[in-house]
C-alpha cells in the first residue's frame, strides 16, 4: 500500500479516532489516503488552531492529540502550538508534509526546515528518509509523546515518500529506543526520607502542578494530602488535581495566587513539590523564594529537579507510583498531627485577613470576577473550561473552583493567547457529552476567530463566554502599574461586533452587559443548541489582584 | 548526608541540597545514535540552555550505528548535573559519562604553524623534541608541528611557541576513554 495509507493504519493502531488539520501541496498524498481512512478529520482554519485543538483533545482526555499540516507555512503555523505543547507537557503528535526529497535544501516552493525550526520545542522529531520508516516512526512518536514527561513529537514526511509503495507491517510491542527509558518508579529510600522529613515538619506545604494531572494521579495526590492536615496549593496547570473548595486548600500560588498560599510558601519549613517546576511565575525572585524551606521534589523528569531550586530530597518518578508509597510510608510513622496546629492557626489568620475579594459594582456593571462567579453558578461547576491567556485566565483560576482534573485547560507555560477556542473545539470532540465552555478574552479570541468556522462546519457545540473588556487587559494592567500609565496599543477599539461576527460564521451570538441578567444569559447560552458566543461586557479597567510584581518575593504581594 | 534511609529520624536542619557547581573542567563522553541531526540537537540544547562548550570532538565508535561525542566544559560556570540531565532527555543520546579525572585518559591533537626564522628554528625544534611533537611540514619561513597529549600539554606547547609567532593553530578538542582498572 502507499506509505500514506500505512500512516493512517499506524495511527489507527495507536487508537487514534480524530485528527485535526489542514491540507496543502506537500501533504496531498496524506489527505488522499485520509479519503479512505476510517478516521474523523476536523478541518481547522489555521494550523495553529489545529494544533491547539489537538492539545485540547489531549488535555481533556490524556490521550495523544494529533494535528496535521502541509509543508512551509502550514508547518510554521503549527509551531506555536508545538511550543505550547512542549512547555505544558501535552502528549501530541504533529504530522507535517515536506517537499519532495529531491527538493529538500533547494529552497523549493513551500519548503521550510520544520524539523530544524522545531528542534528547541519538541520532545523529539523524525524526518522520514525512507517510506518504510513511517509505521515505526509513528509508533515511536506515540510512545515518546505519551510516556515519561509527555510532550510534542513531530513527524515530517516528504511528499514523494508518502506516495511511495511499501509493505505495511504493523509495529508490535513497546518500541525499542536505546536512548529513551523514562523513569517510573521512585527510589523507596528517598521516599522514606521524604516521609520522615514530613513527619518532622511543623510548617509543611504541598505544592502540586500539572505533572499530577499528566500522571492521572489526582486520586493518589488527594489521598496523600489527606493523610494529615497538610496544606495544599497548586499551580495554574495543576488546578483540579485537588478539590476546591476544601479545608486544606489554600488556593492557587504564584504571581496571582492567594496570599495564604504564597505566605505559606514563604514561611514553610518543608515544601513537597509534586509534578511542578518552580517556574518564575511561582517563585518570583528566586533568591528570596521560600527562604526557610527544605524541598522534596517529585518529578518524572530528572532535569527538572534542582533546575531552578536545589532539592534536598529529590525523587525521580511517576507521581502515580511515588505518591501511594509516600502515603504509606508517612502513615506508618504515625506522626503527631497536633504539631501542625500553630501552622494552621497562622494560615487561617492569613485566609481570614486576605481572602480573594473584589469590589462589586453598585449598578448593573459586570465586574470580571463576578462574571467568573456567575459562570461557576451557571455551569454548576460541571464543565470543561478552556481559557485564553490574560486577566480572565487568572480570575478564572482564582474564582472558579475546579474540583476535578482535566476540566481546566489553558496555556500555562507558553501563555498563548488564542488557545481557548481551538482547545475547546478539541475538548468537545474528545468529550462530546461534557459541557465545554471557552472563557475567552477579547484580545485573545480575535487572534483565532477563524476557528468559529471549524466549529460551525463540524457542528461542534462549544460555548464561548467572552470576557470583553475592550483591551489587552493584562498588558494594560502592567502599563498602568509598572509603566506609568503610558498606555500603548492596548485598547481594542470598537470592533468587532462580536455577536454579529459569530453569527456570520453560523453561530448563535448573544450579548450581556447587565449584572442582573448575566446568569440567565449564560444559562440560555448553555441551553442553546450548537455553538454559541456570549459577549459579556465587563468593567474595562479592572486589575487582577493580588499580585506579586515580576521579580519580587511573595512578601511583596500587592492588591 | 551519610547513609540516607538508615536514619530513624530525618531532621530538617540536617538536610542539604546537592552542590550545583564543581569548579573544575569536566569531560563528558556521549554515545549517540548515528542519525541525521543528532549534533544539531546537542548543539541546539547547549545554546538554548546557555551552556558553553569548550571543546567538542565527534567520531565513530566500534559500533557503526553509534557515534561518540566528547565535549569539555567548565564546571565552575555550569551545573554539570543539569547539563547531563538535559542531554539525557535527547532521545538519540544513549549514554553519558562524566569522565572521572583520575580514571581517564584524555588526549587531543593539535597542529601549529609557527614562524621559523633562522635564529628561532632550532629552539622550536627543541621544544618539539621535548613535547614529543612531530614536524609535519617545513617551509623556509615556517614549521608545522603536530602535538598530541592532554589539553594541558597542548596548552603548554602553545605558550612555548607563541613568542616565535603563531601563524595558525588547529586543535581537535579532547577525546577520552576510561583507564583500565589495575589488575588484582
Amino acid at each position: 500500500m502507499r506509505a500514506a495509507d500505512a500512516l493512517f493504519q499506524a495511527l489507527k493502531a495507536e487508537g487514534v479516532e480524530h485528527v485535526f488539520g489542514i491540507p496543502g501541496g506537500a501533504n496531498l498524498p496524506i489527505y488522499d489516503a485520509l479519503y479512505d481512512a476510517d478516521l474523523i478529520h476536523i478541518q481547522a482554519r489555521h494550523e495553529q488552531g489545529a494544533g491547539h485543538a489537538a492539545e485540547g483533545y489531549a488535555k481533556a482526555t490524556g490521550k495523544v492529540g494529533v494535528a496535521m499540516a502541509t509543508s512551509g507555512p502550514g508547518a510554521t503555523n503549527l509551531i506555536t502550538a508545538i511550543a505550547d505543547a512542549n512547555l505544558d507537557s501535552v502528549p501530541t503528535v504533529f504530522i507535517t508534509g515536506q517537499v519532495r526529497t529531491d527538493q529538500i535544501g533547494t529552497d523549493g516552493f513551500q519548503e521550510a526546515d520544520v524539523t530544524g525550526m522545531t528542534l528547541p520545542v519538541v520532545k523529539h522529531s523524525f524526518l522520514v528518509t525512507d517510506p518504510r520508516q513511517i509505521p515505526d516512526y509513528i509508533h515511536q512518536a506515540f510512545h515518546i509523546a505519551s510516556t515519561g514527561r509527555p510532550g510534542p513529537v513531530l513527524v515530517d514526511i516528504p511528499q514523494d515518500l508518502s506516495r511511495a509503495e511499501i509493505d505495511y507491517q504493523p509495529a508490535q510491542g513497546t518500541p525499542t529506543l536505546p536512548g529513551y527509558k523514562p523513569p517510573t518508579e521512585g527510589n523507596i529510600k528517598q521516599i522514606r526520607i521524604a516521609a520522615k522529613a514530613l513527619a518532622n515538619s511543623r510548617r509543611p506545604v504541598i505544592y502540586g502542578g500539572g505533572g499530577i494531572v499528566n500522571a492521572n494521579a489526582s486520586t493518589e495526590f488527594r489521598e496523600f494530602c489527606l493523610t494529615d492536615r497538610l496544606p495544599v496549593t497548586l499551580t495554574v496547570m495543576g488546578l483540579g488535581a485537588f478539590e476546591a473548595p476544601h479545608e486544606q486548600w489554600l488556593g492557587m500560588l504564584g504571581m496571582h495566587g492567594t496570599r495564604a498560599a504564597n505566605y505559606a510558601m514563604d514561611e514553610a519549613d518543608l515544601i513537597v513539590c509534586v509534578g511542578a517546576r518552580f517556574d518564575d511565575r511561582i517563585t518570583g525572585k528566586l533568591s528570596e523564594f521560600a527562604p526557610r524551606a527544605k524541598f522534596v521534589h517529585i518529578d518524572v523528569d530528572p532535569a527538572e529537579i534542582s533546575k531552578n531550586v536545589p532539592a534536598h530530597i529529590p525523587i525521580v518518578g511517576d507521581a502515580a507510583d511515588v505518591l501511594p508509597k509516600l502515603t504509606r510510608e508517612y502513615r506508618a510513622l504515625d506522626a503527631d498531627s497536633s504539631r501542625l496546629d500553630d501552622w494552621w492557626q497562622r494560615i487561617r489568620a492569613w485566609q481570614n485577613e486576605h481572602p480573594l475579594r473584589y469590589e462589586d459594582s453598585h449598578d448593573s456593571e459586570i465586574k470580571p470576577q463576578f462574571m467568573i462567579e456567575a459562570m461557576y453558578e451557571a455551569t454548576e461547576g460541571d464543565a470543561i473550561i478552556t481559557s485564553d491567556v490574560g486577566q480572565h485566565q487568572m480570575w478564572a483560576a482564582q474564582y472558579y473552583h475546579f474540583s476535578e482534573p482535566r476540566r481546566w485547560l489553558n496555556s500555562g507555560g507558553l501563555g498563548t493567547m488564542g488557545f481557548g477556542l481551538p482547545a475547546a473545539i478539541g475538548a468537545k470532540v474528545a468529550r462530546p457529552d461534557e459541557t465545554v465552555v471557552c472563557l475567552a478574552g477579547d484580545g485573545s479570541l480575535v487572534m483565532v476567530c477563524q476557528e468559529f468556522a471549524t466549529a460551525a462546519q463540524h457542528e461542534i457545540p462549544v460555548k464561548v463566554f467572552l470576557m470583553n473588556n475592550g483591551h489587552f487587559g493584562m498588558v494594560r494592567q502592567w502599563q498602568e502599574l509598572f509603566w506609568q500609565e503610558r498606555y500603548q496599543s492596548v485598547a481594542m477599539g470598537p470592533s468587532p461586533d462580536w455577536p454579529k461576527l459569530a453569527e456570520a460564521f453560523g453561530w448563535t451570538g448573544m450579548q450581556c452587559s447587565d449584572k442582573a441578567e448575566l446568569r440567565d444569559a449564560m444559562r440560555a447560552a448553555l441551553d442553546t443548541e450548537g455553538p454559541v458566543l456570549l459577549d459579556v461586557r465587563v468593567t474595562q479597567n479592572e486589575n487582577c489582584y493580588p499580585m506579586i510584581p515580576a521579580g519580587h518575593a511573595a512578601r511583596d504581594m500587592v492588591g | 548526608m551519610s547513609e540516607p534511609g538508615t536514619q530513624d529520624v530525618v531532621r530538617l536542619e540536617d538536610l542539604e541540597a546537592s552542590r550545583q557547581l564543581t569548579g573544575r573542567k569536566h569531560i563528558l563522553s556521549l554515545l549517540v545514535e548515528d542519525k541525521p541531526g543528532v549534533l544539531a540537537r546537542i548543539a541546539g540544547l547547549f545554546s538554548r540552555r546557555g551552556f558553553n562548550i569548550d571543546t567538542l570532538a565527534v567520531g565513530p565508535t566500534d559500533d557503526p550505528d553509534v557515534s561518540r561525542i566528547t565535549l569539555t566544559l567548565d564546571g565552575a560556570v555550569h551545573p554539570i548535573d543539569q547539563v547531563t540531565k538535559q542531554l539525557h532527555k535527547l532521545v538519540n543520546v544513549i549514554k553519558i559519562r562524566d569522565m572521572e579525572p583520575n580514571g581517564t585518559v584524555a588526549r587531543e591533537m593539535a597542529l601549529f604553524r609557527v614562524n621559523a626564522s633562522v635564529e628561532g628554528r632550532a629552539e622550536i625544534m627543541q621544544f618539539a623534541e621535548i613535547y614529543e611533537a612531530k614536524v609535519v611540514d617545513v617551509s623556509r619561513r615556517s614549521l608545522t608541528i603536530e602535538v598530541t597529549g592532554s589539553q594541558e600539554k597542548v596548552d603548554s606547547f602553545e605558550r612555548m611557541v607563541r613568542p616565535h609567532g603563531l601563524i595558525e593553530m588547529a586543535r581537535t578538542g579532547e577525546v577520552a576513554i576510561t583507564k583500565s582498572r589495575p589488575e588484582a
